[in-house]
């Protein structure tokens, strides 16, 4: 019996050992990464990076278009694929449980959900781009809001399902009709959880590259018109980073701090509003 | 800013239809009721009165249907596919399983208190304000003092009467019950279902429910399930043993309990099984 015990500990200790290894090397690429991230894009930040315009090479310049750029072309996917991905996770989760369309709805959603972004972008030139005869922002919002749905509807559901059923009954025995019952009682009971979906696919979306290359392409220039090609970070820092220019290549480190921290700060505030549920 | 200086606790709510019963009639009955989850047959044949402004306790091993029962008497069940009831429930004489009743007006009539207290994660007011603007359009005051009315009703007001705003989810279970209680008076129902209210509480907050059961028979119809016999004996005037999905015996409190006709029924109330 004590053999088979000290046999035991020890595939315990090599097991942990293991598991350890395995945790400091993931993690050792994660603050590598960060590291060169940290030390280049740094270096690279000044005032001028938010206040002036993408430079022609070999002169001084900033990210003030693309930084505008993402902010429009994010906040509208998000304002186009919220309301889709709620109000069909509402379906699934408070009107459709036991139908057969939710479950054809959710496999999809997470066939969606992993979808390849750059088949988004393409999926969205052919019926966008190519009728419109020009790339535009508003085509970008719309290839990232394709990419917000499925995050949402999915972390719709899941939360709206975490909600007792006793909840719901308590509020029906109450002879409450259920479209308030699913507003004032399920969403209040699953806020938290939605936003922090929502927060989720903000953070997603601002770093995608692929979809708006075939979509927003780039801009130059300033823009405030969302039906013209217009510039974002990910394709900036893109260009920017793979020219022979050393003055571009330290502004695509300073946006790819920009966004890091952009998403660091969503995760952040997603983790304590998930955390502090309860008001 | 909800100060309305009364004395006492208890302020009666005068339910018109309650008036309209004198004590003793059938508020409530059941004909022949068949219910099913699925093809399981989980009532059988159950007839059943509910006498007005009478508490009607309903007894019995765990799965003899009580629940389901109540379930029925609400058309709580109708959330969920497979589940559905067959015979006649006459409220006032109308069938409420007729497919042409109003549920949210049926559950407005008939409420219901869960076994596990289930406050809205919302402020203690919301909570019963909510279930009273969807029936009536008071005005601040109006609404104030329903509030007030209804916590105080339901003995909680002296606990809560100085953090109202704060979440329902923040009181202790006890209080939570009560809540639930106070948010099912504050709609001014008819018939108040109670499925084990007090299986989760301890003994002081079971002491005050009871005493709130027995204040409340004054203006409506109760229904109880219950595990605790002596809780049964306490606050009934009538009860209704049920063993399997049938209802051996429908009596009297005092006859059940002393001079039972069934065999079934004087074993499970002796503690021979159940």
């Amino acid at each position: 019996m004590y053999k088979l015990y000290a046999r035991r500990r020890v595939r315990n200790t090599v097991l942990m050992m293991l598991s350890v290894a395995a945790t400091v090397v993931g993690l050792g690429w994660l603050v590598l990464v960060l590291g060169a991230l940290l030390w280049n894009g740094f270096s690279s930040l000044s005032l001028q990076v938010f206040t002036e315009m993408t430079p022609p090479p070999g002169s001084a310049g900033g990210l003030l278009n693309p930084i505008v750029g993402s902010l429009m072309i994010t906040v509208l996917a998000v304002a186009i694929g919220t309301p889709i991905g709620i109000l069909a996770g509402t379906y699934m989760a408070e009107y459709g449980q036991y139908a057969k369309l939710t479950m054809i709805v959710r496999f999809i959603n997470d066939i969606l959900l992993s979808a390849p972004s750059i088949v988004v972008g393409l999926f969205v030139y052919e019926v966008m781009v190519r009728p419109m005869g020009h790339f535009s922002g508003l085509s970008g919002a719309v290839a990232l809001a394709v990419i917000v749905v499925p995050v949402v509807v999915r972390t719709t559901e899941d939360m709206l399902v975490l909600v007792p059923k006793e909840l719901r009954e308590a509020a029906t025995a109450l002879g409450v009709p259920r479209s308030h019952v699913i507003a004032h009682v399920s969403y209040r009971a699953a806020r938290a959880g939605i936003i922090t979906g929502v927060l989720l696919a903000v953070a997603r979306i601002s770093g995608e590259t692929a979809p708006l290359l075939f979509t927003a392409l780039n801009n130059q220039f300033f823009t405030l018109d969302m039906n013209a090609p217009m510039s974002s970070l990910p394709a900036v820092i893109f260009q920017f980073a793979m020219s022979p220019y050393q003055d571009w290549q330290a502004l695509a480190w300073a946006g790819a701090l920009i966004i890091t921290f952009a998403v660091l700060a969503l995760s952040i505030t997603a983790r304590s509003l998930a955390s502090g549920k309860a008001e | 800013m909800h100060e309305i200086p009364r004395a006492g606790t208890a302020i009666p709510i005068p339910s018109a239809a309650a008036a309209a019963h004198p004590p003793g009639e059938e508020k409530v009955s059941m004909r022949g009721v068949d219910f099913y989850y699925g093809d399981n047959r989980a009532l059988k044949d159950i007839t059943v009165p509910l006498y007005a402004r009478r508490v009607t306790a309903f007894i019995g091993p765990s799965g003899c249907g009580k629940s389901t029962l109540l379930r029925v008497l609400n058309r709580i069940y109708d959330l969920y596919p497979n589940q559905r009831a067959e015979g006649e429930v006459l409220l006032d004489g109308e069938n409420i399983l007729s497919s042409k009743q109003d549920l949210n007006l049926l559950r407005a009539r008939i409420g219901m208190v869960f076994q596990k207290p289930t406050p809205f994660p919302m402020s203690i007011y919301e909570n019963i304000a909510f279930g009273v603007r969807l029936y009536e359009r008071l005005s601040k005051r109006d609404l104030d003092t329903r509030v007030e009315q209804a916590l105080r009703r339901a003995a909680l007001w002296d606990e809560v009467k100085d953090k109202l705003s704060d979440n329902g989810l923040s009181l202790s279970g006890g209080q939570q019950q009560r809540l639930c209680i106070a948010r099912t008076v504050a709609v001014k129902p008819e018939v108040i279902l109670l499925d084990e209210p007090c299986s989760a509480l301890d003994p002081i907050s079971t002491a005050k429910i009871e005493e709130l059961i027995d204040e409340l028979t004054d203006d409506y119809t109760i229904a109880i399930v219950t595990h605790n016999m002596q809780q049964a004996a306490r606050v009934s005037a009538y009860t209704a043993f049920m063993y399997l999905g049938e209802m051996v015996e429908f009596d009297t409190t005092s006859k059940i309990f002393t001079t039972p006709k069934d065999r079934r029924t004087q074993d499970y109330v002796t503690g021979r099984f159940g």
